[in-house]
């Protein structure tokens, strides 16, 4: 589904991701782990094309297309979602109206059952994002990556500023998102197609969306990969710095 | 006004004929033509010629009258249609209201002084009409009202003096638009307005102008709303005007009075808008809100705005957002809170700048390109809620939006 083969990305003169490598299967959902400011948003920024990031070496792939200098908005139609952490406002067009455009025409879409299932059709009608709360804006893009469907999502801290009440709501949008409901059978499973790629900080979101494999970002590249459960452990007990050298060392499943 | 009254409001405009406005470029006026020849009164407004029509049309006008409570059609100098379909609402040229209303004089200026400018003393001096529209007390009139000021000739000066009047508790929405001929090119609309809204009334003025390239506007409008009225004001403009200057007052006299004003602006290159509201709370408990939503496609907009408190308890928000598309637009957005007493809570808020590019970007990650995305936030930028805006209208103002060329011009 996606590929990135040593990808390097700047912001202005500022290298922020050097020789990045990963590789997502369909139906595969990638946990990215890693401090603060190590560039994840980044990461995510740059595989849907947003102007700020600027990529100055290796290739992107998506559905076996080089996507590296394709504009964002080919991107989306290509099967690219993003939910972002801080979407900015645009005044005067409703979530309604955004949810449409995500849906692009598609009849089957039901934007008002969507917006029950995350609790945001109270908010249809307001212009998105305005005045929206941490949680809203949360449930508001994924209300219109429901509406897009889109074959690989990328969610940035879903879980941030959620609510525990709302967390399992958030939750299940995800699952909803990235189809990992009802899909109990191994044959339906080899099936799936829909892949994931998740930043998180706390690791909450593990426990609703089952997760299949995860990164470390650290140092402004991808130092390990694993079981994304133990690391999630591993880097709560231990720390980041601990964690890779663990997982460089041979500590993680694979 | 008694007749001493009115010798003085003209001599007043007299000592005022060459008085400069306060804002905008002066106007010539000796450069246009004061003599024009009458037009017939129509039957029907279909009986007006084609391209009348079609120009009329697109600025709200029903045809058939159809959900209209009556209609004022003045073509350059001449009353063109006149006519009443509800009951409640009285509809006439302001010269017809005189001779059958002997207390109508006393209105008369007393919302917008005759010496303000050269501009309304040349109306005092010498209009040409205006219309008249009432609503009865207590009536609440089920249709609005419509009225179209029309420049039918070139370098015409149309001055007309139009009074609305709402009676205790009646209820009235007035839709006007001006346009002129397309064959006009070059001419100028003085229009003095004056709005009464008495105890518990409620006016709702909607105003299009769909104004030729090189037409140049001076509307001086006075609002009066006594206790617990309520004065709704949409403005719209989004065609090529050459020059447009106004700032119209609006008066809250009365305990608990309201005013709304929204504002929508579109300035392509070489037009000249210098609009603004000002609404004054002369009473307790009154409040006010003035949105402006401004968009430059290459021309200059000033965007004035004014709220006074002036009583205890009032309340009062102005808002002036601005848009500039391309390299050339200018937007000067000049929001004034001017608070005489402690307890007046006055607030604004005022932006002008280009498209953010995070917003086009966040569209596009949804899948519209950078143009669709650019013009879908113009649009919802120019979007604000206006409240009983016939369809035609707003149907006509979405597609003025889409004839934008958004195109590489943010």
């Amino acid at each position: 589904m996606l590929k990135m083969e040593h990808v390097a990305v700047n912001i202005g003169d500022r290298i922020v991701l050097r020789d990045v490598n990963l590789h997502i299967k369909p139906g595969e959902v990638h946990v990215l782990f890693g401090p603060n400011g190590s560039g994840k948003s980044t990461l995510l920024g740059a595989i849907m094309g947003f102007n700020r990031y600027k990529i100055t070496a290796g290739k992107i792939w998506f559905k076996g297309q080089d996507i590296t200098d394709m504009p964002v908005d080919a991107r989306s139609r290509l099967g690219i979602g993003i939910m972002i952490q801080r979407p900015p406002t645009v005044r005067g067009v409703s979530l309604r109206q955004l949810a449409a455009i995500c849906a692009r025409g598609d009849i089957s879409v039901n934007i008002e059952e969507l917006a029950k299932a995350v609790n945001m059709d109270a908010f249809l009608d307001r212009s998105a994002n305005e005045g929206f709360s941490g949680g809203e804006i949360k449930r508001s893009e994924l209300l219109q990556l429901m509406a897009q469907n889109p074959d690989f999502v990328m969610l940035d801290e879903p879980e941030s500023g959620v609510d525990l009440e709302n967390i399992a709501l958030v939750g299940e949008a995800a699952n909803r998102i990235l189809e990992r409901k009802n899909l109990s059978t191994a044959q339906q499973r080899r099936e799936r197609i829909k892949a994931g790629l998740i930043i998180t900080h706390t690791g909450h979101i593990l426990d609703y969306v089952p997760a299949d494999i995860g990164h470390v970002l650290y140092g402004g590249t991808i130092s390990c990969n694993g079981n994304p459960q133990e690391m999630l452990d591993c880097i709560s007990k231990y720390g980041y710095q601990h964690c890779i050298r663990c997982s460089t060392e041979g500590g993680g499943s694979q | 006004m008694t007749e001493k009254n009115k010798k003085t409001s003209e001599e007043r405009a007299k000592a005022a004929v060459d008085k400069k406005a306060v804002y905008g470029a002066d106007i010539d006026l000796a450069s246009y033509k004061d003599e024009v020849a009458e037009h017939e009164q129509v039957k029907n407004l279909t009986d007006f010629s084609a391209p009348q029509q079609t120009t009329m049309k697109a600025i709200g006008l029903d045809l058939a009258g159809q959900g209209r409570a009556g209609t004022y059609v003045q073509t350059d100098h001449s009353v063109t249609s006149c006519s009443v379909s509800s009951s409640g609402v009285e509809v006439m040229g302001i010269d017809a209201a005189l001779a059958c209303h002997d207390w109508l004089k006393d209105y008369m200026w007393t919302a917008v002084n005759p010496d303000a400018d050269k501009y309304t003393a040349r109306v005092v001096l010498h209009y040409e009409h205006g219309y008249f529209i009432r609503a009865l007390p207590g009536a609440k009139v089920d249709y609005p009202v419509q009225a179209c000021l029309y420049i039918g000739e070139n370098d015409v000066v149309q001055d007309v003096h139009n009074v609305i009047i709402v009676e205790e508790g009646a209820e009235l929405h007035v839709i006007t638009g001006c346009a002129v001929d397309p064959n006009v090119k070059r001419g100028v609309h003085i229009g003095v307005s004056e709005f009464f809204v008495k105890k518990g009334g409620k006016l709702t003025f909607s105003m299009i102008h769909n104004w030729g390239e090189e037409v140049v506007v001076r509307p001086r409008t006075g609002v009066i709303v006594e206790e617990g009225g309520l004065y709704m004001s949409n403005y719209i403009c989004l065609k090529k005007v050459h020059d447009i200057q106004m700032y119209p007052a609006t008066r809250l006299v009365g305990e608990g009075a309201v005013a709304r004003m929204n504002t929508i602006l579109v300035a392509p290159p070489g037009a000249k808008l210098d609009v603004g509201g000002k609404v004054l709370l002369e009473a307790p408990g009154t409040k006010a809100e003035i949105i402006a939503r401004t968009l430059s496609t290459g021309g200059t907009i000033v965007n004035r705005g004014l709220l006074g408190g002036y009583k205890a308890g009032v309340k009062g928000h102005l808002e002036c957002h601005g848009l500039i598309l391309g390299e050339q637009g200018v937007i000067y957005a000049i929001p004034e809170l001017d608070a005489q007493v402690g307890d007046a809570e006055l607030s604004h808020e005022a932006a002008v700048g280009k498209i953010a590019p995070e917003e086009i970007e966040y569209l596009m990650g949804r899948g519209l390109t950078e143009e669709e995305a650019a013009a879908t936030i113009v649009r919802g930028f120019l979007n604000i809620k206006i409240e009983g805006l016939p369809e035609s209208l707003s149907n006509e103002i979405e597609r003025t939006l889409g004839e934008f060329d958004i195109h590489a011009s943010y």
